[in-house]
C-alpha cells in the first residue's frame, strides 16, 4: 500500500518500479472480487486487489511479494480488464500504488475507467511485455519510466521499449483534461441544442 | 470507416461536441443506476458542488445485492442495507425515479428498462453496468460505464467517447430446436474470441436473427461485451415495434406512428458500410456449453473438451489454467459432467420466454437427488406473468426453489452463490473464476433450456434429447 497522492493535472511521465501479472484475459473479478464491491466509497479497495488470486497462490503472488511493495507500473499481457465495467477494479489498483498500466491490450471499458483516474494504459508488442516482465521479475528494484512525451519506457540504463497510446487519450493525460466533467459541463448551450433534436425528447414532432 | 449503419446515425444525432482530448461529447438519452456503481458518483458530484443535469433522463432500480429469499427490510447483510439506503437517498435527493422492492417495477436493470418501455431504438443508453449491451436489440446505443462516467453521465447527461468501428455478424439459417440465442452468442463469441470484438460495435443482422424474439435479442446483445464488444445491437423492426407498443414509457397516441416511422428509418440500409463483416450459419450451432474460464471457451455439447494441441498456439497458456482450474479433462465429452448447482437467471436470461423454455424441459421431471436448482426472475413483472402462467408451479413440483428477483447467483454479491468447488450450470453470462461467490467455484455457461436439463439429468445433458 502507499500513501502517494492520486494522480492530478497534466501526466507527462510515471517513474517507479514496476510488478509484473502475467496472463492474458485477466478479468475485473480477478481484479475485484465481486464481495468486495459491496460499499458506497472506494477507500478500503486497495489491499483486496487480486485477492481471490493471491489467496489461490498463497503468498506466491506478485502483490505479496515484499520486493514489489510500493511499485508504480503494472506490466500485464492481453485484454487485461475485461469483464465487468466495474470502476472499483482500477480505484483498488490505484489504491494499492499503480500509477500506469503496460500492457498487450486492454479491455475498452478498463481503459476508460483508468483514463478517468488519470492511469494511463500503454500498449506494448507481445515481445516486449515478456522482456520487461523478465526484467522486473529479475530485478524488483528496477526503476522504470513511461515517457507520455516520447512514448518510450526506460530504465535507468539498458534498453528501452516503444509504448503507444493514442492520440485522444495522450492528449488528454498530457494536458491534464483527462478528468472529463468541466469540459463536458463547459458546453451547455450544445448539450440543449442536441437535446432539441432528438425525436424522443421532443414528442416524436421532429420525425 | 463505417456509414449509413444505425450506429452512425444515432452517433451522429447525439453529438454534442467535440472535446480537446479529440473524444466526442455525447449525449446520453437514456441513463440507468442501481445500487453498486452510483453511490461514488453522487458522492463525487456531491463534492464538486454540481446537481443532477436532468433527472428525469435517469431511472433507478436495485438488482446486484437483493436477496433473492427473504426481500424484507432491513436486510440481513448491513452493507447490502446501506447500498440500498443510499441508493434510495441518493434519488430521493435529485428528484430521480426508483423502481424499488415491491414496486411491482422492480428488478435487473437491464430486464425492466425494456419492459418499462423506457429502453427505445434510437436512443443511447448508458449504465455502470457492462451488461448495458443488452438495450442495443432495440436498435439502441447501449454500453457499460464506469462511476467516473455515471458521475458526468449525472452532471452533464453527457459522456467523453471515442466512436467504435462496425462489424456486422450476418447470420443466415434458422436455429434448430433446442438451440437458442444464448447458444448463438456463446458461438459466436467462440469464433471470435473474447477480444474480437475490441473497438468494435457488433451489428447482429441476417435471416436469423430477424426470426429472434425481441427477448432473445436482448441475450444476444447482453453478451457482445463478453465478445469485447462494448455494445451490440439490432436494426429495428416490426417485432421490436409490437414489443414496445402498449408499454408503460412507449410512445402512445399520435406520438406512436410518428415513433415508429422515425426507428424505421434509423436501420441500417443497404448503403451501410461496415468496416468488418463475418458470417455465421445457425442451422449449424448446436447447444453450446463453456468448459474454461472466458466465455469465448465454449463447445457444442456433443463435442469434447478441446486438447492442448486443438488449440491455438497463443490461447494454450489459458487452456492450461482452464484445465487446472475447472478440473476437466481435455479429450473428454462436456456431456455427462456432472453438476452440484444450476442456476436459471440473470440479466442474460431471466425473461419470461426464458423461464418458459426451461419449464418446458422440468414439467413432469425431478431435479435429480443431491442437486440445489434455483430459478430467479429477472424482475417483478416477470415473476408475476411467470406465476399467471403456472411457471413457479412447474418449478417447485420439479424440485426446483422458486425465488424473488435480482442478479442471484451471476455474481456474488447477495447471499447466492457457490461453495468451495462447486460446480453450476449456469444461464449467467460469466464463467470467470471465481465468479459466482466461491474463489475455486466452477461454472458451466449455457442455455436455461440447458440448466433445466443438467438439473432433472444431475449432469451437462443435451437438451434435444428431453424436448418433445
Amino acid at each position: 500500500m502507499t500513501s502517494a497522492p492520486f494522480p492530478t493535472g497534466p501526466i507527462n511521465a510515471v517513474s517507479g518500479t514496476a510488478i509484473a501479472v502475467r496472463g492474458d484475459d485477466i478479468d475485473t473479478d480477478r481484479i475485484i472480487p465481486a464481495r468486495f464491491l459491496k460499499c458506497v466509497t472506494f477507500s478500503e479497495l486497495g489491499p483486496a486487489a487480486f485477492a481471490d488470486d493471491r489467496a489461490e497462490l498463497n503468498g506466491h503472488h506478485p502483490f505479496d511479494q515484499s520486493a514489489h511493495r510500493g511499485a508504480r507500473l503494472l506490466v500485464v499481457n492481453r485484454n487485461f480488464g475485461c469483464g465487468s465495467s466495474r470502476e472499483h477494479a482500477p480505484q483498488a489498483l490505484m489504491r494499492w500504488g499503480i500509477r500506469a498500466v503496460i500492457g498487450e491490450s486492454f479491455a475498452e471499458i478498463f481503459f476508460g475507467n483508468c483514463l478517468a483516474l488519470g492511469i494511463p494504459c500503454l500498449s506494448v508488442d507481445h515481445d516486449t511485455a515478456l522482456a520487461v516482465q523478465a526484467a522486473i521479475e529479475a530485478d524488483p528494484a528496477l526503476e522504470l519510466s513511461a515517457d507520455l512525451e516520447t512514448l518510450e519506457l526506460r530504465g535507468a540504463q539498458g534498453p528501452s521499449w516503444p509504448l503507444t497510446l493514442a492520440a485522444g487519450p495522450r492528449q488528454m493525460l498530457r494536458s491534464g483534461q483527462w478528468d472529463a466533467t468541466g469540459q463536458l459541463l463547459a458546453n451547455g448551450a450544445a448539450l440543449t441544442a442536441t437535446a432539441a433534436r432528438l425525436p424522443y425528447l421532443q414528442g416524436f414532432a421532429a420525425a | 470507416m463505417s456509414s449509413g449503419t444505425l450506429y452512425d446515425k444515432v452517433w451522429d444525432l447525439h453529438q454534442v461536441a467535440e472535446l480537446p482530448g479529440g473524444s466526442t461529447q455525447l449525449f446520453i438519452g437514456l441513463h440507468l443506476i442501481h445500487e453498486v456503481t452510483s453511490p461514488q458518483a453522487f458522492a463525487a458530484l456531491k463534492d464538486l458542488g454540481l446537481q443532477v443535469a436532468r433527472p428525469e433522463r435517469t431511472v433507478a432500480t436495485v438488482d446486484h445485492i437483493v436477496p433473492t429469499t427473504s426481500q424484507a427490510r432491513p436486510f440481513a447483510d448491513p452493507l447490502a442495507e446501506q447500498m440500498l439506503a443510499t441508493l434510495e437517498a441518493n434519488c430521493a435527493e435529485h428528484g430521480i425515479t426508483l423502481h424499488g422492492l415491491g414496486s411491482g417495477r422492480q428488478g435487473i436493470v437491464h430486464v425492466i428498462a425494456p419492459e418499462l418501455g423506457l429502453t427505445q431504438p434510437g436512443m443511447t443508453v448508458a449504465c455502470g453496468d457492462s451488461h448495458t449491451s443488452t438495450h442495443g436489440a432495440f436498435g439502441a446505443i447501449a454500453f457499460g460505464i464506469g462511476t467516473s462516467q455515471v458521475r458526468d453521465v449525472l452532471a452533464s447527461q453527457s459522456l467523453a467517447m471515442g466512436k467504435l468501428r462496425v462489424r456486422r455478424i450476418w447470420v443466415e439459417g434458422q436455429l434448430q430446436s433446442g438451440v437458442y440465442a444464448k447458444d448463438l452468442v456463446l458461438h459466436v463469441i467462440r469464433v471470435l474470441g473474447v477480444k474480437g470484438g475490441v473497438g468494435y460495435a457488433y451489428e447482429f443482422a441476417g435471416p436469423a436473427i430477424d426470426a429472434l424474439s425481441m427477448e432473445e435479442r436482448m441475450t444476444l446483445c447482453n453478451m457482445a461485451i463478453e465478445g469485447g464488444a462494448r455494445c451490440g445491437y439490432v436494426n429495428p423492426d416490426q417485432t421490436t415495434f409490437d414489443y414496445l407498443q402498449g408499454r408503460p414509457f412507449a410512445p402512445a397516441g399520435d406520438a406512436w406512428p410518428r415513433a415508429v416511422a422515425w426507428w424505421r428509418s434509423l436501420a441500417s440500409g443497404p448503403e451501410a458500410v461496415f468496416d468488418d463483416e463475418v458470417r455465421f450459419d445457425a442451422g449449424a450451432i448446436a447447444p453450446t456449453v463453456t468448459w474454461g474460464i472466458t466465455p469465448g471457451q465454449g463447445i457444442g455439447v456433443d463435442e469434447t473438451v478441446p486438447t492442448l494441441e486443438q488449440t491455438e498456439p497463443d490461447e494454450r497458456p489459458l487452456a492450461q489454467e482452464a484445465y487446472r482450474y475447472m478440473d476437466l479433462v481435455p479429450g473428454a465429452a462436456i456431456a455427462g459432467t456432472p453438476v452440484d448447482v444450476c442456476f436459471i437467471g440473470s440479466c442474460t436470461n431471466g425473461r419470461l420466454s426464458d423461464l418458459q423454455a426451461a419449464a418446458q424441459v422440468a414439467k413432469g421431471r425431478r431435479v435429480a437427488p443431491g442437486i440445489k436448482a434455483f430459478v430467479v426472475p429477472g424482475s417483478e413483472q416477470v415473476a408475476a406473468a411467470a406465476v399467471a402462467a403456472g411457471l413457479d408451479q412447474v418449478f417447485t413440483e420439479a424440485g426446483f426453489e422458486w425465488r424473488e428477483p435480482g442478479c442471484s447467483m451471476c455474481l456474488a454479491m447477495n447471499p447466492d452463490r457457490l461453495e468451495g468447488r462447486q460446480i453450476s450450470a449456469s444461464s449467467s453470462n460469466r464463467n470467470f473464476k471465481g465468479r459466482q461467490g466461491s474463489a475455486n467455484g466452477r461454472t458451466l455457461l449455457m442455455s436455461p433450456a440447458m440448466v433445466a436439463a443438467a438439473a432433472v439429468t444431475g449432469q451437462v445433458t443435451d437438451v434435444r434429447t428431453l424436448l418433445p
